[in-house]
């Protein structure tokens, strides 16, 4: 335990690049999902065809994924967008099935009810269905969170800085304390951002707090998957 | 694009395909890690997650237990392995097995969950014991989430298995680890695609093998709409339902 009483300040700068390329696709994986699990929920073709395809997405390891996005879009190899675009395009692949699901779970007679009292289609979207659909949403983006933040690591392979480069120099100088202080690191972030996410879903839904049965129901339908390297 | 090509071409170079260390022997030890790894993690976790499943016990504590391993990268932990037992197949093979538990099980105890409690009881009242409810009724009807557990399992192991070579041990990473070192691209491209292709013939067959694994019984019963939703009153497993109270 005497290498991180001495690298605290490299453990500490390395924590902050894993935060940082942990976000984007956490964000973007929402943004872009939103739209496509909208699609996949109302049209039967769009359906069938966006969950394919999301599907198979899914199922590209990693580091492949890692490593061929340079030849698909152009970027250098030692390129952090490269772990940020493949990391973001997982993050759409689980959040659109979710989204799907998500909105498919708000009742019917409610959407009714709403158009009967005058909604539009948008305004009856972003002020009935998308509030009613956001535990669900807030269960797939708990499940997003913690696979990026530890995936993000496996890019310090190809040379993308991380956490993960704890892993591989206590490889190669046999430093166990290292390793684990990056697990660790790894392990923290991940808690931390959970309780971000369970604290803006109380803040944002204070109703699901009264509505604990019913929220368990929507924790149940959490993907079962998980992206591995 | 260009590379794409040249990466399909580094895979189908008769040299790949022949000699010590050859294609065929890499592509064997991706798959024995995937399959030795998730069978171990199903010996551990079905019988776990089908008593969960039963009795309802202990699921707080499986859920977050599987979340928190979910946490933990693979890497980190393949490294801690092979420093701490020695390189070799055997840290590889312990990390792939703790990475394969939690989908597994939570398979197991949410495919047990899912059936609808009013058979079980009624299951019960036939006057089945517990093991009869738990491998006539709940099992089967719960096998498909139980196989799909399975299934992503394999799917996280064999795309993982490529970390091998870290513990020296072996599998398609070698590739991955010689083009890293050797700054070759296309190297890098094609160990890439035949992973990435082993993967989705993988998750192909699994797919085909969920349809082919679920009772008849099960798909005849199911709601055709993937919109509408079966409203499922759930009743307490071993205490009577109070009904027109």
């Amino acid at each position: 335990m005497n290498w991180v009483a001495n690298n605290l300040g490299l453990v500490w700068s390395l924590t902050l690049i894993q935060v940082a390329l942990a976000i984007p696709p956490i964000i973007l994986g929402f943004v872009i999902s939103l739209p496509l699990g909208w699609l996949a929920n109302r049209f039967r073709v769009t359906r069938g065809a966006l969950l394919t395809i999301s599907g198979l997405l899914y199922t590209i390891p990693s580091l492949p994924l890692f490593i061929a996005l340079p030849a698909i879009i152009g970027t250098g190899i030692l390129d952090p967008v490269n772990v940020i675009v493949g990391l973001t395009i997982y993050a759409v692949a689980l959040m659109v099935r979710q989204t799907a699901d998500a909105l498919a779970s708000v009742d019917p007679d409610t959407k009714q009810a709403a158009t009967a009292m005058g909604f539009s289609g948008w305004s009856r979207f972003w002020k009935v269905e998308f509030p009613l659909a956001g535990p669900v949403l807030l269960a797939g983006l708990r499940v997003v969170s913690v696979s990026t933040v530890s995936l993000v690591s496996i890019g310090s392979v190809i040379g993308v800085t991380s956490l993960g480069y704890l892993f591989l120099n206590g490889l190669q100088r046999d430093i166990p304390g290292e390793v684990i202080s990056g697990i660790v690191a790894t392990l923290v972030i991940a808690i931390v951002f959970d309780l971000i996410l369970v604290g803006i879903g109380r803040l944002l839904m204070p109703w699901t707090r009264a509505d604990r049965r019913a929220g368990r129901r929507h924790a149940r339908r959490l993907p079962v998957a998980a992206v591995g390297a | 694009m260009n590379f794409i090509l040249q990466g399909i071409d580094w895979i189908f170079d008769p040299a790949r395909w022949s000699g010590p260390g050859d294609m065929q022997s890499r592509i064997l030890e991706q798959l024995a890690y995937t399959f030795g790894a998730v069978a171990i993690a199903a010996i551990i976790a079905i019988p776990l997650g089908l008593l969960i499943g039963h009795t309802g016990k202990g699921r707080d504590l499986a859920v977050s237990l599987s979340g928190g391993l979910r946490a933990l990268p693979s890497l980190g932990l393949l490294i801690i392995f092979a420093l701490l037992i020695g390189i070799g197949f055997k840290a590889p093979l312990l990390a792939f097995v703790i990475l394969a538990i939690p989908p597994v099980l939570s398979g197991a105890y949410a495919g047990i969950e899912a059936v609808d409690k009013r058979t079980v009881d009624a299951a019960r009242a036939m006057g089945m014991t517990e093991w009869q409810v738990l491998t006539k009724v709940e099992v089967p009807l719960g096998a498909p989430l139980i196989v799909a557990g399975i299934r992503s399992g394999i799917l996280q192991v064999v795309a993982t298995a490529t970390l091998a070579y870290f513990a020296s041990g072996g599998a398609l990473g070698v590739y991955i680890n010689d083009g890293l070192a050797t700054r070759n691209y296309v190297e890098l491209l094609g160990a890439s695609i035949v992973v990435t292709a082993l993967a989705l013939i993988l998750e192909g067959i699994f797919a085909l093998a969920q349809r082919l694994i679920v009772p008849r019984g099960v798909t005849a019963g199911q709601v055709k709409d993937v919109r509408s939703r079966p409203v499922r009153s759930r009743a307490t497993v071993g205490s009577p339902i109070q009904e027109g109270k």
